[in-house]
């Protein structure tokens, strides 16, 4: 499955991609994009999920594969 | 800032990193420990995962399994050692580098095995007599990775992990975004290993006493001592060293003793958590996961009751909203009004709902920067909603019970 990545140093909160992805993404009081429930893209969300990534203006929506065996992160 | 406190029998509170003379020189250093001994890589790995060593800058996590992540890159890694110490309530780094240097440059050596350079950063006060130690060591043949020093700036997220990353690669020292970790390519594009001051420290008292007496200190989960600086209403305010699983009642009898009857204490500083002040609390991770804090980077601030800990928590968020790095939009906006919110309630400013909006605006923000500054600020909030649940209910009606008993 695959993963939405929002870069938050890079996202600019005109919440396109809420627009476009209403099914996972909500705004939150200042326009930058919430998940509803995770950050997972089921499959038949995922063409939807594509087109929000190539349509982010500031390139800060990215999608990832969700690995296991992956360090996790610290702090 | 240090007390060198004698351990009383019996009691965790016991000095390692700090049991020398503490005048950070280097023959005094070599008199008390000798060289290090010489090590491979896999060795260092292996005697860090045995020892059970923890990350000692806040978050906790075992160093084994960063320094083989950064192995099995197979490339020249940068190392960086973290002393920006920006958390205004912790002064522990500061204390270890001025009274046992000469530890953390030694595991500084045995985590950069291999590497391209190693950094010690630190602030910009600390550097005139640290460079003259990493002179003074090159010269003596110590240390086979050349040391460069890097300046820390004096701001709370400067020493967050990828920061120190940054300020390391000549950039400004704002944390980045974490789609691509450090441990495979760090800002200059080479695997970067970022680990706390004492963290090192330990691991240098580790590859020349071994894991197991390493593991005679603190409790089979969290093994060995942990540096602490305690502070609020204590006589002798500073910087201890104990075994994880020491009791809160054991630290601050090191710390002189209470000034006043407490209300709570603050353990793990401004993004850890408030805990019942229990004489009898151990400080570990399982003894305080229930209240949701961890020993963290070892700060431990005691609030007598005399003083309202939603006052205080209001003064410690609106500090932390001042310190977000410019960078994330739920984190600009998010904690500037988190605070102003739980300073409302702090300073009585009732409405109806207000506890659930701070409750709401802590869990907005969670997650949802590229640190964890703002996961940090809410559950500093979260905690201090939960230990002064009866100061909420007292405030929503006008009261203060801690202006009750001043
Ligand atoms: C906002 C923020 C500030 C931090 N400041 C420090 C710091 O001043 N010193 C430090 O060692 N770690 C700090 N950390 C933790 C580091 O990101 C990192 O986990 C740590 O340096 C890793 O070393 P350790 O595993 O040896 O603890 C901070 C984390 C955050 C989120
Ligand atoms: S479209 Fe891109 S920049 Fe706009 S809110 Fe979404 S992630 Fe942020
Ligand atoms: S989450 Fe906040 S403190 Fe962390 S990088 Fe983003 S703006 Fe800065």
């Amino acid at each position: 499955m695959n993963r939405l990545h929002v870069d938050w140093t890079a996202c600019d909160g005109r919440g396109l991609c809420a627009e476009l992805l209403p099914e996972l993404l909500t705004e939150d009081d200042w326009g930058y994009p919430v998940p509803r429930a995770g950050m997972n893209v089921p499959p038949a969300l995922e063409p939807a999920a594509r087109q929000a990534v190539d349509r982010c203006p500031a390139l800060a929506l990215k999608l990832t594969r969700v690995s296991a065996g992956r360090a996790p992160a610290s702090s | 800032m240090t007390s060198a406190v004698e351990a009383p029998p019996g009691s965790r509170v016991q000095l390692r990193l700090l049991g020398g003379r503490n005048d950070g020189r280097l023959d005094s250093h070599l008199a008390q420990h000798g060289r290090l001994p010489v090590f491979d890589a896999n060795q260092i790995v292996g005697l860090a995962r045995d020892a059970g060593l923890t990350g000692r800058g806040g978050a906790g996590f075992p160093v084994w399994r960063k320094l083989s992540a950064v192995a099995a890159t197979g490339r020249p890694p940068v190392v960086i050692a973290n002393g920006a110490e920006g958390e205004p309530a912790s002064g522990k780094d500061r204390a270890l580098l001025a009274y046992a240097p000469n530890l953390v440059l030694d595991g500084l050596q045995l985590a950069a095995m291999g590497a391209q350079s190693a950094v010690l950063y630190a602030p910009a006060a600390a550097h005139r007599a640290l460079g003259e130690l990493i002179a003074a060591r090159r010269g003596a043949g110590l240390d086979r990775v050349p040391v460069r020093l890097v300046a820390a700036p004096d701001a709370f997220v400067a020493g967050e992990e990828t920061a120190a990353a940054a300020a390391a690669a000549g950039k400004a020292a704002v944390p980045g975004d974490k789609l691509v970790r450090i441990t495979e390519a760090g800002p200059g594009g080479a695997p970067t290993l970022v680990q706390n001051v004492e963290t090192l420290a330990h691991l240098a008292l580790i590859a020349r006493y071994g894991p197991g007496w390493f593991r005679t200190a603190g409790t089979p989960d969290e093994p060995g001592t942990f540096l602490a600086t305690v502070s609020g209403a204590v006589a002798a305010p500073g910087v201890l060293e104990a075994g994880y699983g020491v009791t809160l009642g054991e630290l601050i009898a090191a710390a002189g003793g209470a000034t006043a009857p407490l209300s709570a204490v603050l353990v793990g500083g401004y993004h850890g958590g408030w805990v019942p002040a229990e004489a009898a609390l151990p400080v570990s991770r399982a003894a305080l996961t229930p209240y949701g804090g961890s020993p963290g980077a070892g700060v431990i601030v005691a609030l007598p009751r005399s003083a309202c800990g939603l006052l205080e928590t209001a003064r410690i968020a609106g500090y932390l909203a001042g310190q977000v790095a410019g960078q994330c939009g739920p984190c600009i906006n998010g904690l500037p009004r988190l605070a102003s919110t739980l300073t409302d309630l702090a300073h009585r400013r009732a409405r109806p709902g207000l506890p659930a909006e701070v409750d709401r605006l802590a869990r907005l923000v969670t997650g949802r920067g590229a640190c964890r500054h703002p996961d940090g600020t809410a559950r500093l909030i979260h905690s201090a909603m939960r230990a002064f649940e009866a100061d909420v209910a007292a405030h929503l009606v006008g009261n203060c019970r801690a202006e009750e008993k001043r």
